[in-house]
């Protein structure tokens, strides 16, 4: 198993740098550029200025020299330095906004399987019951209804009406004069609705996904021997037949262990909550290639990491895979 | 093929059926009918299947994929899923209890205590992620017997049972580390862990191949002597049958078309379908270089002939057309084959055949 992982660990090197190559080389090709935004709007910039600016933040050079600069740097974990006017690190800007959307993809994700996976195992049990029909439509419902709005009809109506849910940012103006319980009720407050919504049109896909899993194993001959055993079925679903079930689930785990770290744009803006999706959006916007490397390399990074848990927690789960052999 | 039946009932055979006594009989089938939903609307799958089984008793269940044999197996065990499955009529007596009146919670604790079954896949009937000590322990807990710990070590005695080789080791490996033999093996341990009165064997050594089949069949035999229990031996193989069972019962289309005890049955088949599968056995008295085979094939449940349902392929239907046409006889012989669909009748104590003709020709003559 430690030979398999170390062998993963280094596949994943290549695959990294390509990825890197790519998305560097595709951000340069996009229209525009750091100090076109800068520089445009101003009248008084020359020609000669512009190209000194350029000079400065290393623009002069061509595509290559520029990666293999920013490879060298990567080496040693240095993200460069922000090309907005803050001139930040482009990691100390990472880093202030990890925790905030770290907290909430967690909660969010761990919402979205502690309620799917029940939802998609009782509805294959009881198939074409009450529950398995009201619970389809209902994630499809979830699933369809656009996120945004969705918001607003709640801020409105918790927030406005009800006036029990703060709607925005992560704290309350007096948090500093609140004591230490009132803080976190403070926080987990504020965290209530973007958390909710984040979870709620993820429900679909994940309980679906369970509840065809479930189906596919309940008609497995194993099952079939289970009951001819005499357990009840209850056992024969529990022992038996969901931890069959979850094992295609350790994947989707695995893939969705990038989105920890990947803001929301829109969630942000609605919530005004200072997370990566908006970092990265106006990195974007402002053609700030330090930062939108940055982020996205982590994003690889976390992508590729995903997928070898993925394949660990399955081959550690599933003794038919066997990791000497397959690895 | 061999024409007509025998008529003389072999004197020596097990003839195990003695009306009069239905109270005694560990397992009664009573005219069992079970149909499904489907999306071409509702198929019957068994038209009033009916035999019934002594403590110790094998019988052999015989026929073509899809005649209702598994079926048969699984409205016992009380396993059909259902729905789609229906059943339509009839009852199923064990030990004198009606298992159908059960509560499923106490029918829980005739399955693999009482009544227990094995599987065709041995492959597939396993389930991968325990192991095949778990598994066999996994009766025990299950029916209470003994906590976890006493039940691994009994699982692995019983493994030493069914002759799994290094049963210790054996027991905390996982299905698909093993053989298909050695899966039946643990399959079998499971099944006969709580000495049930009746096993249900469905295709036990179908997946096996042959020199397996004869260890498995070995093993089954041994087993069967050992903890004196039924079994009822689902199969599409008559030589299987032919050794092991005391008595056979011939499935076609959901119906039992002949009972008898083996020896009559291979002897003197009486049903024109009996008579062609075993004149489609290679055998050493065969002196044609072709293997004679049933003409026709079998119709869809879903499109199942009025009449006797074996009428489309029976020679001597086709013969009573031919005199028929040829004018030598009226319809009459013809009338019931085509309109009615044919009941058991006993030709000699405790062999039964549904046909009509041979009922005219030799029954109640």
């Amino acid at each position: 198993m430690g030979r398999y992982v170390l062998r993963r660990i280094l596949v994943s090197i290549p695959l990294l740098i390509g990825i890197s190559i790519i998305t560097f080389v595709v951000i340069n090709m996009a229209p525009g550029g750091p100090i076109g935004v800068a520089s445009d709007m101003n009248p008084k910039a020359t020609a000669e200025y512009r190209e000194r600016l350029k000079a400065y933040y290393g623009l002069d050079q061509p595509v290559h020299v520029r990666y293999i600069r920013w490879l060298g740097r990567m080496a040693v974990l240095d993200f460069g330095d922000s090309f907005s006017l803050d001139g930040r690190k482009v990691w100390d800007k990472i880093k202030e906004r990890i925790p905030v959307t770290l907290l909430i993809n967690a909660l969010s994700m761990s919402l979205i399987f502690l309620i799917a996976v029940p939802i998609g195992i009782y509805s294959a049990v009881r198939k074409g019951s009450v529950f398995d029909r009201i619970s389809t439509v209902a994630v499809f419902t979830g699933f369809a209804i656009p996120t945004f709005w969705l918001a607003l009809l709640l801020m409105i109506l918790f927030g406005v009406h009800l006036g029990w849910l703060p709607i925005s940012g992560l704290v309350s103006l007096e948090y500093d004069a609140l004591s230490l319980p009132l803080k976190i009720l403070d926080r987990a407050g504020h965290l209530v609705l973007p958390v909710f919504l984040a979870a709620f049109g993820g429900l679909a896909g994940i309980s679906r996904y369970m509840r065809s899993n479930m189906l596919e194993v309940i008609r497995q001959d194993y099952i079939m021997t289970a009951r001819a055993k005499g357990l009840p079925e209850k056992v024969v679903v529990r022992r038996h037949a969901v931890r069959n079930a979850l094992l295609p689930v350790i994947t989707i785990f695995g893939l969705s262990i990038p989105g920890l770290l990947g803001g929301s744009v829109i969630f942000e803006t609605i919530f005004a909550i200072p997370g990566m999706g908006q970092l990265f959006y106006q990195g974007v916007m402002s053609r700030d290639y330090p930062l939108i490397m940055g982020i996205l390399t982590i994003g690889a990074f976390l992508t590729l990491l995903g997928n070898i848990l993925a394949d660990v927690g399955y081959a550690v789960a599933d003794p038919r895979i066997n990791t000497e052999r397959a690895g | 093929m061999r024409a007509g039946g025998n008529k003389m009932p072999d004197k020596d055979a097990l003839v195990k059926h003695i009306p009069g006594e239905e109270t005694q009989r560990l397992l009664t089938v009573e005219d069992l009918s079970v149909s499904f939903d489907t999306e071409k609307g509702s198929v019957r799958a068994l038209f009033g299947v009916s035999f019934s089984m002594d403590a110790g008793e094998t019988i052999g269940l015989v026929g073509e994929s899809g005649c209702g044999k598994t079926i048969t197996a699984l409205s016992v065990m009380r396993l059909l899923a259902s729905p789609p499955a229906k059943m339509d009529g009839g009852r199923i007596l064990f030990k004198g209890r009606d298992l159908f009146a059960l509560p499923e919670k106490r029918m829980c604790e005739v399955r693999g205590q009482e009544i227990s079954m094995i599987f065709q896949e041995p492959m597939t009937s396993m389930n991968p992620v325990l192991t095949v000590g778990e598994q066999v322990a996994e009766v025990f807990t299950a029916h209470g017997i003994c906590g976890k710990k006493e039940a691994a070590e009994r699982a692995v005695e019983w493994l030493r049972k069914v002759q799994m080789p290094d049963p210790e080791r054996r027991a905390k490996e996982y299905p698909h580390q093993m053989s298909g033999g050695m899966r039946q093996r643990a399959m079998i341990a499971m099944a006969l862990a709580l000495s049930p009165s009746l096993l249900i064997a469905d295709e036990p050594t179908t997946a096996l191949d042959v020199t397996i089949q004869a260890q498995i069949m070995a093993l089954l035999r041994e087993m069967r002597e050992r903890e004196r229990m039924a079994v009822l031996l689902i199969t599409h193989d008559l030589g299987v049958v032919h050794d092991f069972a005391d008595r056979t019962a011939i499935m076609y289309l959901g119906r039992i078309v002949e009972m008898a005890p083996t020896r009559e049955l291979f002897a003197g088949p009486i049903h024109p379908y009996t008579q062609g599968l075993l004149a489609s056995l290679p055998g050493a008295s065969q002196t044609s270089r072709v293997l004679p085979s049933i003409p026709g094939t079998v119709p869809d449940l879903a499109n199942v002939p009025p009449g006797c349902p074996f009428s489309p392929r029976c020679q001597h239907r086709q013969a009573a057309m031919k005199r028929f046409l040829s004018g030598e006889t009226s319809t009459d012989e013809l009338r019931d084959c085509d309109r009615e669909d044919p009941p058991a009748f006993e030709f000699s104590p405790g062999h039964l055949a549904a046909c009509h003709y041979q009922r005219r020709v030799c029954g109640e003559s």
